[in-house]
């Protein structure tokens, strides 16, 4: 997929980074007319030529359990990284655990789009202003209504399937630009019945899979308005693009591009405007700033030779994903920003947020020795729980502030390694034919619970360079500060007793303990893997490191379109968002290019 | 230089003193770890690999009886489907075990001292080894250490070691097509259409759009 760039080319815009607001950020510029160059420190990926789709646990090493080099198991799609990546180290502050911060990354083409869970949920009104009702953390400069029509055009270009239910602070969409949703399965349909009567709402989810194929007729048009050109290159990919075939995991990603991977559906039509050049393994050092005070390209680290180049353009943008995106500036020193490039504010690095996370599993008689039935379905997120806490929060009566969905999924999914493990506790430590038939009754009886909810950004969560460990590279590491408030354990705390409760009224039995300290049911920070903020966009330079448009105060032609750049981090999944508002920052940066004011 | 007959000897008798598995020295003996590597971090997603393939199996023609054999105790051959062993669990949990990441390191000589557990304490109480003990007589050892919370202090260890091991029989034999077909995953296939269950089953559970 990748083109190698010609030499000494001149481009337009630097993108660094080829995941989700590289790709979207690539994408719109390149539709434009605008020549872009894309940096992406991991290697080529080709999902049509390397995605497993149907491969089995017994044709894989340890049954395709995690292991440190493949974290997520075997056929996750993830390439070089993880939680570790080889000669890449990052350092913690601290030996506390609770206070500790895991960093994931995926050093390929496309980046961590390749195997997210394709989860794809709208920030709601509230999600852009919490500081108004609640008095904490920020409000942002920009409101719902700022992103709106940028979430309608991501949603027909990715295609997301879901429904508008019109629930308070959960926004729907135009008609047109949400898929029909999938059916559920059985255990789906029981956790609805179930949690409904506890006043818990369950609706159809939100996931950038295709459960049908996308309107090549009307979205084009829509979606590039009196561009031709692009809009028949956004055509061609959406017919090449198949529907859903109800079977494999999206998580090792998608080789007939059913689902959402930026190297899929971002950077194919990218790739064929002829406007985006792609260099792989390029592992971006700093921004270079030129004697005006305006950024003047990059320094980059070619892989294969070890080589320090530079890459220069009229526009550089930082897409790294947030942390990497704040190590870029911390390490782009200068006599002019001595504590990193475009902070002024001192905010760079600061206020880091994860998604508080936590997990419940349930074992429901009822759905035990149900006949044989293919459940694989969308592989995940038929339904959920959006937040259902806004006036009881309003009131005061929950004790933390911000709210959570509820993922779940149950039923008779492919088994793998862990599938059927610890039965004991319900089989009394059968073995021998009582254990098959055990076996068989308690398969596909399970349901599993987990909360994703808001973090408030603290003073206490923020990433900085550590003064000693480079990488492989030469290049300084970042080392993490860390810290929940009472907000998120209190919060992680109300999950576990929301899901017991679930599975009760399902007639079910908790497997494993209810963790009622919030210290103890809270995942470490970074474990959910959205974490944003470090960069943080506001309506005035001295408490921001962005203005509305993704671009830093300090320095007029660099812009910051990830996740650095949240203010908040609503219980919505961000990925979405990080894709909506590269969309917005990517149109303001071609109407200013096109206006000589870049 | 010690034969294999001694070693038991030996181990009886320390058993007799000293919880099993504490016993460090010869902890330290049977698990030394032969160097290898994993499979890294981009390895090709699309051959199948087998057993052996990424890293050398390691355990001994004796070892790999006494685990077929407690394997196939765990699931035997019931009619409906085959027994663990048929279907390359035994080769599974030699590559698991010989497996050069954290979770299998800790796993390695809980399998192997307990593997060596099962042969004692068959030649304790039959005098032969576990694999050659006809059914009644292995279940009367298992049925002393199944059960992890309710087993008796001298068979805590054991029962510690069953459970793992059964779960590792458990995990490598229905995440196969034939442990599949046993419990009735019929997925991993790919449809023009995912219509959810039948109306009838849902009407029968009292489930569905009626009655949300």
């Amino acid at each position: 997929m990748s083109s190698r760039a010609p030499a000494n080319q001149q481009y337009d815009v630097i993108v660094v980074g080829s995941g989700a607001a590289g790709g979207q950020t690539a994408y719109t510029l390149s539709m434009e007319g605008i020549s872009v160059l894309m940096l992406e420190a991991g290697r080529n990926y080709v999902p049509e030529q390397e995605t497993p789709m149907f491969q089995t646990p017994d044709q894989a090493p340890l049954r395709a359990t995690a292991s440190p080099e493949k974290a997520f198991g075997f056929y996750d799609s993830t390439v070089d990284g993880g939680w570790t990546v080889p000669g890449e180290p990052y350092v913690q502050s601290t030996s506390d655990p609770s206070r500790r911060f895991t960093w994931w990354r995926a050093r390929m083409l496309g980046g961590r789009t390749n195997h997210w869970g394709r989860i794809s949920l709208r920030n709601g009104p509230y999600d852009f202003k919490p500081h108004r009702r609640d008095g904490l953390g920020f409000d942002w400069p920009i409101s719902y209504e700022d992103v709106a029509p940028y979430y309608d055009k991501v949603e027909r270009l990715i295609g997301v399937y879901g429904t508008s239910e019109g629930l308070e602070n959960t926004p729907g969409s135009p008609p047109g630009c949400l898929l029909p949703p999938p059916a559920p399965v059985v255990s789906d349909y029981l956790v609805q019945q179930r949690a409904g009567r506890l006043g818990i709402p369950i609706i159809p989810g939100h996931r950038a899979v295709l459960t049908q194929q996308l309107d090549y007729k009307r979205s084009p048009a829509l979606l590039h308005p009196g561009n031709p050109k692009a809009q028949k290159i956004v055509a061609d990919h959406m017919k090449a693009r198949a529907a859903c075939i109800w079977a494999t995991d999206c998580g090792r990603g998608c080789s007939i591009r059913a689902n959402y991977q930026s190297t899929t559906v971002h950077l194919p039509p990218a790739l064929a405007t002829g406007n985006l050049h792609i260099i792989t393994d390029a592992m971006v050092s700093r921004v270079v700033l030129g004697a005006n005070g305006r950024a003047k390209g990059v320094t980059y680290i070619d892989k294969k030779s070890g080589a320090e180049r530079q890459a220069n353009a009229r526009v550089v943008v930082l897409a790294a994903s947030a942390c990497e995106t704040a190590r870029i500036l911390l390490n782009s020193k200068s006599a002019s920003f001595p504590d990193g490039l475009a902070n002024s504010s001192g905010k760079v690095g600061r206020y880091i947020m994860d998604t508080v996370g936590s997990s419940l599993r349930g074992q429901v008689p009822m759905l035990e020795s149900l006949p044989p039935l293919n459940e694989d379905g969308a592989t995940g997120e038929a339904l959920y729980a959006p937040w259902w806490g806004y006036q009881d929060q309003q009131k005061g009566r929950l004790g933390f502030a911000r709210g959570y969905h509820i993922e779940f999924g149950g039923g008779r999914r492919m088994p793998g390694f862990g599938a059927l493990s610890g039965l004991d506790t319900l089989t009394g430590g059968s073995y021998g034919r009582k254990l098959k038939q055990d076996a068989r009754r308690y398969y596909g009886s399970f349901v599993g619970f987990a909360g994703r909810g808001e973090m408030i950004p603290n003073e206490n969560s923020y990433c900085e360079i550590d003064p000693d460990v480079k990488d492989k590279w030469g290049i300084p590491v970042l080392r993490f500060h860390w810290k929940w408030s009472e907000h998120e354990t209190r919060q992680a705390a109300h999950m576990q007793t929301a899901f017991e409760a679930i599975v009760q009224a399902m007639g079910g039995r908790v497997m494993g303990p209810v963790k009622t300290d919030g210290a103890q049911a809270i995942s470490p920070g970074g474990f959910i893997i959205h974490e944003v903020g470090g960069a943080i966009m506001g309506a005035e330079r001295k408490s921001s490191v962005t203005n509305q448009w993704c671009q830093t105060w300090d320095v007029d032609n660099l812009f910051l379109t990830d996740g650095a750049v949240f203010v908040s981090n609503a219980d919505k999944n961000p990925t979405l968002t990080i894709m909506a508002l590269a969309w917005r920052a990517a149109d303001h940066i071609a109407d200013r290019m096109r206006r000589k004011e870049l | 230089m010690t034969d294999r007959r001694t070693t038991i000897k030996w181990m009886l008798a320390a058993a007799a003193t000293v919880p099993l598995l504490e016993h460090r020295a010869w902890t330290q003996q049977i698990t030394s770890q032969p160097a290898a590597s994993g499979y890294g971090t981009d390895p090709d997603l699309l051959k199948p690999y087998r057993p052996g393939d990424v890293w050398p199996l390691t355990l001994s023609a004796a070892q790999r009886r006494t685990a077929a054999a407690l394997c196939d105790v765990i699931l035997p051959d019931d009619g409906r489907s085959p027994g663990a062993e048929s279907v390359g669990v035994v080769d599974f949990i030699d590559e698991w075990v010989s497996a050069p990441y954290p979770r299998q390191l800790e796993d390695r000589p809980i399998v192997i001292e307990g593997l060596a557990w099962m042969d004692a304490e068959a030649l304790r109480r039959f005098k032969k080894d576990f694999a050659q003990l006809g059914e009644p007589q292995q279940h009367a050892i298992c049925d002393d250490i199944c059960r992890e919370s309710g087993a008796r202090p001298e068979f805590a260890r054991a029962a510690a070691f069953f459970s793992r091991y059964r779960d590792l029989t458990v995990g490598a034999f229905y995440s196969t097509s034939t442990g599949w077909k046993d419990i009735g995953y019929v997925g991993n296939v790919p449809l023009a259409k995912f219509e959810g269950p039948p109306a009838e089953l849902l009407e029968k559970l009292g489930l569905g759009p009626k009655h949300a």
